[in-house]
This record gives C-alpha cells, sequence and structure tokens, in this order.
C-alpha cells in the first residue's frame, strides 16, 4: 500500500464527486424521518412545523404492537437457525475437501441474485399444495432461504481466516472435539457469528417480498406499513413507523459490519 | 484412539462414543462425507425452500386453472400463450429494458465511488465502505417508499419547486412512470454495484500504474488502458448483480411505476392475486427463471473472457 507514488495525489474532482455521492445516497431516506415531525397531514414542502404527535399516535395503534412482536419474533428465530446453519455450512465449506464445493457455495447463494418473487411464489404454491397454512412459521421459512446467503458471506471469511493448526495445537494438548470447538473455534470465529445474527435478524426484520406472499393473518411490520400505504390520511403515521424502524436498521446493520469485519483485518495482519 | 491422525489432521469434530459403529468408522476416513454431513441440515433447508417450490412451480406451469381448481392434465398451453401473445412479450422486454438502464446507470455512477475509495482513500478505508453500503442493509420496502415522497405528486421535488418558485405546475412525470421506477433503482442497488468493483480496482497491481506512466502514457490512456481492463470482471459482476434481481422486482414498479412502468413482476403477483390463474403465474416465473439463465450464462462467458484477457 505504501509504494503508490503519484496516486497518493489527491484528487479533488474525484472527492467532490465522492461526497455528493454519499449525500445522493442518503438524503432520500432522510426525508422520511423530516416529515415524520411535520405538523401537517401532507408530505409536502413547506413545512408546517413540528410535532411528536404521530409518534404518539402509533404508541397507543395495537396493531402495531403487534406486528413489532411478530416481526421480532420471527427475526430472532430466523437470526438463530440461519447463523447456526451457516457456522456449520462455513465450517464444512472450509475444513473438508468436498467435490461439488463451487456448486454448492453457488446454489446456497442463489438468492442473493434471483428475484426474491420468485422464491416467494414458488414457496406459496408448495405449501398450498401441501395443505400447510399460511402462519408465521411460512414467513420465517421464506425468510430463512433470503437470510442464510448473507449468514454464510459474513461466516465464511471469518472460517477461511481461521489457521487449523490452533485446532490441532488444542487437540495434541489433550482437548476433545467438543472442547477445542468451544474453546478455540468458537472464540474466534464469535465476531462473525455476533455480525451474522445481527444482519439476518435485520433482514428479517425488514423483509417485504417473501412476507408479501408468505403472510397469513398475523402481518409483520413491513406488511402492516404496506397495507396502511393505500390511505393517505395514514401516511403521516406510516412516516413515523418508517422512521423508528429504519434507525434501529441502521445501528444494528453498522454494528454488524463493524463487528464483522475489525476483527477480520487484525486476524489478516498477524 | 489408532486412526486419529488417518486424515493427517487429528480429528477433532466426531465425538468418541460413535467411533466404534461403521457408519462412523466411514465418516472418520472420508474426508468428503464428514463434509457433507456437517452441510447436510443447510442444503436440506434449501432444497425444502428451493428445489422442491420450484419443482411443484415447474408442474403447475403446466396445469390449467379450472374455476377454484386446476385440471392437472399437462399441456404446453401456457408456454404457448406466454409465446404468441404479444402482452407477455412486451412486458419481458420492458422489464429487461428498464432495468438494463438501471444497470448501466448504476455502474457508471458507482464506477468513480469505488475507484476513489479503491485508489484515493488511505485511512478509514473499511468506514468508506461501510457508509456505502449501510443503506442497502436497511428496509428495501421503505427506501422505496423514501422516494415516493420525493418523486410524488405533491413530492418533495415537486412542492419544494414549488415553493421556490421555480416551477409553476406539478412535474407529472415523476412520478408512475418508468423514470421514476430507473431513479428508484439505481438508488436502491448501488451497493451491489460498488462492492464487485471496489474489490476488482483493489486488486489491481499499483505498479502497473506506475509502469504505464513511466512508459508515458497519460492519465487518461492509463486509465483505458490498464485500469479499466483490469476491472473488467468487477463491472460484469456488479452489472449481473443489478441486472439479475431487478428485473423481477414487484415493489419498486408497484410503488412507483403506474401502468407505464409496471414490470413481469407485478404480472407474476397479479396471476397469484387478483388474476387468480396460478398456473400462468407459475409459467410466467419458469419463463423469467429460463431469461434469468440464459443471462447468467452470458454474464459467465463475459467473465471468462475478460479474466483471459487480463492473465
Amino acid at each position: 500500500m505504501s509504494d503508490g507514488t503519484y496516486i497518493k495525489r489527491p484528487n479533488r474532482p474525484l472527492q467532490v464527486y465522492a461526497v455528493i455521492f454519499l449525500i445522493v445516497l442518503y438524503v432520500p431516506v432522510l426525508f422520511i424521518p423530516l416529515f415524520s415531525f411535520n405538523d401537517s397531514i401532507y408530505v409536502r414542502f413547506p413545512l408546517e412545523g413540528w410535532t411528536l404527535k404521530w409518534y404518539g399516535e402509533l404508541w397507543q395503534r395495537e396493531p402495531v404492537w403487534n406486528a413489532l412482536w411478530n416481526s421480532v419474533r420471527v427475526g430472532v428465530v430466523v437470526a438463530v437457525i440461519s447463523t447456526i446453519l451457516g457456522v456449520i455450512a462455513a465450517r464444512a465449506i472450509t475444513r473438508y475437501r468436498m467435490p461439488g464445493k463451487s456448486a454448492l457455495v453457488t446454489f446456497i447463494m442463489m438468492p442473493l441474485v434471483i428475484p426474491g418473487i420468485i422464491f416467494g411464489v414458488a414457496l406459496l404454491v408448495l405449501l398450498s399444495r401441501m395443505g400447510i397454512p399460511l402462519t408465521l412459521y411460512t414467513v420465517g421459512l421464506g425468510h430463512l432461504i433470503v437470510c442464510l446467503p448473507f449468514a454464510v458471506a459474513t461466516l465464511l471469511p471469518r472460517f477461511e481466516g481461521f489457521d487449523p493448526s490452533m485446532e490441532e495445537a488444542s487437540a495434541d494438548l489433550g482437548e476433545n472435539g467438543w472442547w477445542t470447538f468451544w474453546r478455540v473455534t468458537f472464540p474466534m470465529v464469535f465476531p462473525g457469528v455476533v455480525a451474522s445474527l445481527l444482519l439476518t435478524f435485520t433482514i428479517s426484520f425488514d423483509e417485504f417480498i417473501m412476507a408479501f406472499f408468505l403472510t397469513g393473518t398475523d402481518p409483520t411490520l413491513p406488511m402492516y406499513i404496506w397495507g396502511q400505504l393505500r390511505f393517505p390520511q395514514e401516511f403521516p403515521s406510516v412516516l413515523a413507523l418508517s422512521s423508528l424502524i429504519l434507525f434501529v436498521s441502521f445501528i444494528l446493520v453498522f454494528l454488524a459490519q463493524w463487528i464483522g469485519r475489525i476483527g477480520l483485518d487484525e486476524t489478516k495482519k498477524s | 484412539m489408532a486412526d486419529t491422525t488417518l486424515a493427517g489432521k487429528a480429528d477433532s469434530e466426531a465425538d468418541p462414543p460413535r467411533r466404534s459403529g461403521r457408519l462412523a468408522g466411514f465418516l472418520h476416513r472420508s474426508e468428503t462425507a464428514r463434509g457433507y454431513l456437517l452441510i447436510s441440515p443447510t442444503l436440506a433447508i434449501m432444497t425444502v425452500g428451493i428445489i422442491m417450490p420450484f419443482l411443484i412451480l415447474l408442474v403447475l406451469s403446466f396445469w390449467t386453472r379450472q374455476g377454484f381448481g386446476f385440471d392437472t392434465t399437462p399441456t404446453f398451453n401456457n408456454y404457448i400463450r406466454v409465446w404468441t401473445e404479444p402482452i407477455f412479450g412486451a412486458l419481458l422486454q420492458r422489464s429487461f429494458w428498464i432495468s438494463g438502464i438501471a444497470t448501466v446507470a448504476t455502474v457508471l455512477l458507482c464506477y468513480p465511488m469505488a475507484y476513489f475509495v479503491a485508489f484515493h482513500v488511505h485511512r478509514n478505508k473499511m468506514l468508506w465502505i461501510i457508509l456505502m453500503t449501510l443503506p442497502f442493509w436497511t428496509s428495501y420496502l421503505l427506501r422505496i417508499f423514501a422516494w415516493k415522497v420525493i418523486l410524488g405528486y405533491e413530492g418533495v421535488i415537486n412542492s419544494g419547486f414549488m415553493a421556490m418558485g421555480w416551477i409553476q405546475a406539478p412535474l407529472e412525470f415523476l412520478l408512475y412512470s418508468q423514470t421514476a421506477v430507473i431513479i428508484t433503482l439505481a438508488h436502491a442497488w448501488a451497493a451491489f454495484a460498488i462492492l464487485p468493483l471496489y474489490v476488482s480496482l483493489e486488486k489491481i497491481d499499483k505498479s502497473l500504474l506506475e509502469a504505464a506512466t513511466d512508459l508515458g502514457d497519460g492519465p487518461v490512456a492509463r486509465f483505458l488502458r490498464v485500469t479499466l481492463p483490469l476491472s473488467m470482471p468487477g463491472v460484469i459482476a456488479a452489472c449481473f448483480l443489478i441486472f439479475i434481481p431487478t428485473t423481477g422486482d414487484y415493489v419498486t414498479p408497484a410503488l412507483l411505476g403506474g401502468p407505464d412502468g409496471a414490470m413481469i413482476g407485478n404480472f407474476i403477483q397479479l396471476q397469484f392475486g387478483a388474476v387468480n390463474n396460478w398456473p400462468m403465474g407459475a409459467t410466467l416465473s419458469i419463463v423469467l427463471m429460463l431469461w434469468i439463465a440464459a443471462i447468467a450464462l452470458v454474464f459467465l462467458f463475459l467473465t471468462r473472457r475478460a479474466q483471459a484477457r487480463i492473465t
């Protein structure tokens, strides 16, 4: 990195471009909280004045709390299961020589690229042919498919940067497989596990298209918002709810990215 | 414990009580079998969640709707309809057109940004990357909703510009149009372009750039002859990662597209919703999948060629 000479010269136009890029990236989303404090039922300029009444109204709504509770339940279960499956998948992929490994990884990563609507309708058809009613469990299954690639992608670099001789040393010193896992392997991949839990929870919490096809009578939060979008008079409270969701999501994802990467750079350096 | 080092590594996986069994013995010896055993729960979920649904979807696409049930005699009728009736072809074409434009716009706009972080950011690179990709992880629905707030008839742009006195009447082309869908898609998928572009640019050996400079190339020639060709795999990957998922997007055209901006995803949803012709919806999904597979092959071919040119 230090061998760059002329590259070190700052490039003004590029710096300006980068700043504008970041502004354009973030400003659209910031309009949601901005208007959620606006004391008017219409979402338009000029702003009428500051108020917290939309948040207060939200507080008293039973359906919002129900939807929140549904989303949290699905999110926690999906995060835990997809992270466990991600850990064992990443472990298997990095530790063992398996023929067809790259095809396997491609298969696991497929939901990243293929439009979610196809998975949504395919699962819907399967469930209805099998006579399984649509509940939060079916939403969870859909979210699991969406979250797994992210869990594996978060955990794979952890296991790749992991030196197998550490485990061998532990075994040589007399630890059995179970304790080696808990005392050597797990602590080293722990940041990846935390990052994966946070990330998959957020993805499930925010996921819409799978829930759109697989929700029964219990809506998740994004489904609740989707239902409210039809009513213009509900717009301000939807904005307030959206602001809260965005706030929580940004914090969780930032933590996930931070935790997921910091340790990784350290292991690479050493 | 005699066979502990058989695989060349001390065994840390199999638990002692199971070592006696024949199956356990086999698992212990075969790395492949152990790897697959370990990954099998993940594969089982993927099978239930992806392969089985796809098979049923494929079967359903050969059925016909009959009242509230299905006529299960296999027939190609749905496929023939998709092939012959112009509306389906037109919708597919429009979907590819919209996501194609969005893809090109996103990659062009993100390239300088990825270039900047790869070559001109020397401290806190990680923070920059997190900053650029952070919005991508948060609610897709809400990011699209934000654009509805901005582009709406009385939205941020229209009401803002009118309050400033720049325009007299709201600009109607902003909402419920293909333009709105393209802008929104380009914004929403930026992270998918940034990451592969950044990775491919970061990998470039800086000494090659210095060599080009020493041999008399100016900045423009150097970029065109060294940097751009070397980053081509990243460009292709970025195009692939944006083009494929956006062709089947549902939320953006549903919220911002209006009648002109409706895409194939909306049409598929209609078949499973209001139109209630599930077999037709299944056929459309399969056709879309086939197109995606074909396009993926093209991208694979392009990547191979770009890689071959570099090495």
